[in-house]
C-alpha cells in the first residue's frame, strides 16, 4: 500500500469535508439507483433476463477464443480492418499510427473507458494530438483537467457551478450562469464544430458479434455517431471480452444495458456498425492489457462479463459517500476495485477495502457478476501477497493468536475490560481508528463465559 | 510471435472449460395495446407519437407545426414537396444546414420506443443526428412488442450502418438536469401510420 499516493480511504476522508456535498452526490445517485429500480420492475421476466445475461456471458469466457477469431474473419470481411494490442501503449501507439498515417494532429472521441484505463489522452498530448471528448460529461472533466468519477456520469462529483465556471474559462458562457440547459448549448455549439472539424473519430465497443463481424455503440448524446458519420476514419476501441455470439443475443443485453444505468428503456441510439461507409475507413483495436491474466483466475474471472451499466456504482453505500475519484483507477466503484487489482496489486490494494460487503452491488448487476464475493476474495489474496499495510495485518494476525487460544482470549479480555475501565485514554484517543467516529461502549462487569459458568454454578446449588 | 498470436493464445490456454449455450433468452412482453404503450414509452424519452391516416396527413401536420422552418429534407417520395434540401450532396458535412429531416423507419418496438432505422432508408449515415429536429414515419402495423422480436425481424448486417433511435438526443451530465437536445435532434416526433 505504500505506493499509493492517496489511498481509498485517505481521499475519501478529504471528500467527506464538505458534508452538503456528500449528502447531495448520496442522495443523486441513489436517485438513479430508484430509476433504475422502477424501470426494473415493470419488466416480469427481469430474473430470467439477467439469468440469460450471465449464461450468455459464462458462455463467452468459455469460448472466447473462438469467438474472436469467427469475429475477427467476419469484420475483415466487412472492410474493417483489425489490430491485435497486448497492452495499453502498445494500444495507444497503433492509435498514434493511424493517426500519422492520415496526416492529422487532432482527434474526437467519444466515451471509452478502455482509452481511460489506456492513458491515451495523455499519451497523444505528448505526442502533440489534440483529443477532444465529445461526451457532455467528459468533456467537463477533460476541461478542468480532471478524469471521470463514474463510467456513465462522468461528471456526477460536480455542481452545476462547478460546471459554469469551467464553461465560462472555457467557452466564454456568462460567468455565474448555472442553468444546464443553457451550459449543455454551449457545448453543443462547441462540439458541433469539432465534429465538423475531425478526420479522426474514436469510439469504443458496447458489443462486438462474432456472428456478423459488427460492434454496436450506445449512446443518449448522439456523440458517437456524430463524429465517425462526419469523420474519413472511425477507430473503435474494445476489450477482447466485448464479444458476444449472435445478433440476436442483444436483445437480452439492449433490454439490461440502460435499465440497469439510468432507468432509460434504452439508450437513445443503439448503432449497428457492419462496414466502413463508402471512402471511409474504419479500424477496430482488440485490446488485451491484462483481461487473459484476469480470465486465468477462477475465482475472478467473472468480472469480465461487465457490460458497464455502473448499477454496482449506484446502488454502493462506499460509493455514494466517497465518490469516484477516491478510487484513483479509469474504473472506479465496486466493479472496478475487482478489476483494478488484476491489473496492479501493489498500486490497489485499499480497493477490495472499500466496501462493507453488503452484497447490493452482486444484486443489481444485470450479468450477476459475484461482486460482493470477489471484493471478499481479494482481501484474501493480497494479504497472502503481502499488500496490506502492517497494521492491518498485524491485527489481524494478533487476532488469530488470540482467537485460537483460548485462555489466551480469557486472559487478554480480562486485561482489555480492566484498562477500558481504569485507563480509558488507552483505547478513547486518535490513534484508533474506531473511536474517530463512535463512543467507546461501555465495559461490561464480566465476560459471559463468566457469566455463564455463574449461572451454571448457582444451577447446581 | 505477434500480439495477435500472444492474446490468442493465452486466452486458449486460460480460458474456463467450454461451457454450452443453452439457456432461454427470448421472451414474449404482452401489452393491452401496442401502440398506446409505444406511444407512451416514447413521451417517456422525449419524443412524441402522431396517429395519422395517410401521407397528406403528415404533410398538413409538418406545415402545421414546422412553420417558416427552411431547410427540411426527406427520403420519402410522398413528402418531397415538404422538402427544400435535397439530400443528394457530396458530402455529410453539407447535412449541417438542416433543420428537419423526415426520414423513414423499419419498425418500433412498444417496450422502449426505439424505431429500427438503417442505410435501407438513409442515404447519410449522420442524417438522423445532425439535424436539428427529426421526424420518422412508421407504420401502425410495424410496430413491435420487445427486443427478442426485434432481432428476430432485423438482420443487422443487411447494411453496413443501422441503429436504433428511441426519442429526442438527450443529456443529464450537469448535475442529473434532463436536457433535450445534446448533440442530435432536438426533438423526435414519431409519424404513426395507421
Amino acid at each position: 500500500m505504500n505506493n499509493i499516493r492517496i489511498d481509498h480511504a485517505s481521499a475519501s476522508t478529504e471528500f467527506n469535508k464538505d458534508e452538503a456535498h456528500v449528502d447531495w452526490h448520496d442522495e443523486t445517485l441513489w436517485f438513479v439507483r430508484s430509476k433504475r429500480d422502477k424501470a426494473v420492475f415493470q419488466i416480469p421476466e427481469w430474473e430470467q433476463l439477467r439469468e440469460a445475461g450471465s449464461q450468455i456471458k459464462n458462455h463467452v469466457l468459455s469460448n472466447m477464443h473462438d469467438l474472436l477469431i469467427a469475429f475477427e474473419e467476419k469484420a475483415t470481411q466487412n472492410g474493417i480492418k483489425i489490430h491485435w494490442a497486448a497492452d495499453a501503449s502498445e494500444h495507444n501507439q497503433i492509435i498514434l499510427d493511424i493517426l500519422k498515417n492520415e496526416g492529422v494532429n487532432r482527434m474526437v472521441k467519444s466515451k471509452s473507458m478502455l482509452t481511460e484505463e489506456c492513458n491515451l489522452n495523455e499519451f497523444l498530448k505528448e505526442k502533440g494530438i489534440g483529443v477532444i471528448d465529445s461526451d457532455l460529461g467528459e468533456r467537463i472533466v477533460q476541461m478542468r483537467g480532471e478524469h471521470p468519477s463514474h463510467i456513465v456520469l462522468p461528471a456526477i462529483h460536480l455542481k452545476r457551478s462547478d460546471v459554469g465556471e469551467t464553461f465560462h474559462e472555457h467557452l466564454g458562457t456568462e460567468k455565474g450562469a448555472t442553468d444546464p440547459q443553457y451550459l449543455t448549448e454551449a457545448a453543443r455549439l462547441h462540439l458541433r464544430d469539432t465534429f465538423l472539424t475531425r478526420k479522426v473519430a474514436l469510439t469504443g465497443v458496447n458489443f462486438a458479434i462474432a456472428e456478423t463481424g459488427g460492434f454496436v455503440v450506445c449512446t443518449n448524446e448522439g456523440n458517437a455517431d456524430m463524429g465517425v458519420h462526419l469523420a474519413d476514419v472511425h477507430i473503435a476501441s474494445m476489450g477482447f471480452e466485448k464479444i458476444i455470439p449472435k445478433a440476436e443475443h442483444l436483445g437480452v443485453f439492449l433490454r439490461l444495458l440502460a435499465r440497469s444505468a439510468t432507468g432509460q428503456p434504452i439508450t437513445t441510439f443503439s448503432s449497428h456498425f457492419h462496414k466502413p461507409r463508402a471512402g471511409q475507413a474504419m479500424h477496430i483495436i482488440i485490446v488485451d492489457n491484462g483481461r487473459t491474466k484476469q480470465l486465468g483466475r477462477p475465482d475472478f474471472r467473472n468480472s469480465l462479463k461487465c457490460i458497464r451499466c455502473a448499477a454496482c456504482f449506484n446502488t454502493c453505500p462506499v460509493y455514494r459517500r466517497s465518490g469516484g475519484h477516491s478510487y484513483h483507477t479509469a474504473i472506479a466503484g465496486p466493479i472496478g476495485s475487482i478489476l483494478a487489482p488484476n491489473l496492479n496489486m501493489a498500486e490497489n490494494a485499499d480497493l477490495p477495502f472499500a466496501s462493507t460487503l453488503c452484497g447490493s452491488c452482486s444484486n443489481v448487476c444485470p450479468v450477476k457478476i459475484d461482486i460482493h464475493e470477489q471484493l471478499y476474495k481479494w482481501r484474501q489474496v493480497l494479504v497472502q501477497e503481502g499488500h496490506v499495510s502492517s497494521v492491518k495485518s498485524l491485527g489481524i494476525k494478533s487476532m488469530a493468536t488470540v482467537l485460537s487460544s483460548p485462555s489466551f482470549y480469557r486472559t487478554a479480555g480480562k486485561l482489555g475490560r480492566f484498562l477500558m475501565k481504569n485507563t480509558p485514554f488507552v483505547t478513547n484517543n486518535n490513534l484508533n481508528v474506531w473511536y474517530q467516529h463512535r463512543e467507546m461502549p461501555d465495559v461490561p462487569k464480566e465476560s459471559f463465559r463468566e457469566w455463564y459458568l455463574s449461572r451454571e454454578k448457582g444451577k447446581k446449588e | 510471435m505477434t500480439s495477435r498470436e500472444k492474446i490468442l493464445s493465452s486466452i486458449k490456454k486460460n480460458q474456463p472449460d467450454y461451457q454450452e449455450l443453452n439457456v432461454n433468452f427470448k421472451f414474449e412482453s404482452v401489452f393491452e395495446d401496442l401502440y398506446a404503450k409505444f406511444a407512451d414509452t416514447l413521451s417517456f424519452v422525449g419524443g412524441k407519437a402522431v396517429e395519422v391516416a395517410d401521407y397528406v396527413a403528415i404533410k398538413a401536420d409538418v406545415k402545421e407545426h414546422y412553420q417558416g422552418v427552411l431547410n427540411i429534407a426527406t427520403t420519402i417520395p410522398e413528402l418531397s414537396e415538404l422538402a427544400d434540401f435535397s439530400l443528394n450532396i457530396d458530402s455529410p458535412h453539407e447535412l449541417e444546414m438542416l433543420n428537419l429531416a423526415i426520414i423513414e423507419g423499419d419498425f418500433g418496438v412498444a417496450e422502449n420506443a426505439a424505431i429500427w432505422v438503417s442505410e435501407k432508408h438513409l442515404p447519410h449515415r449522420v442524417l438522423p443526428m445532425i439535424t436539428q429536429y427529426l421526424a420518422i414515419v412508421i407504420h401502425k402495423k410495424h410496430i413491435l412488442t420487445n427486443m427478442h422480436r426485434a432481432y428476430e425481424r432485423v438482420q443487422v448486417n443487411e447494411t453496413g450502418f443501422g441503429t436504433f433511435i428511441s426519442g429526442p438526443s438527450k443529456t443529464a451530465d450537469i448535475e442529473q438536469s434532463l436536457v433535450i437536445g445534446a448533440h442530435g435532434a432536438r426533438g423526435l416526433v414519431v409519424y404513426v401510420l395507421a
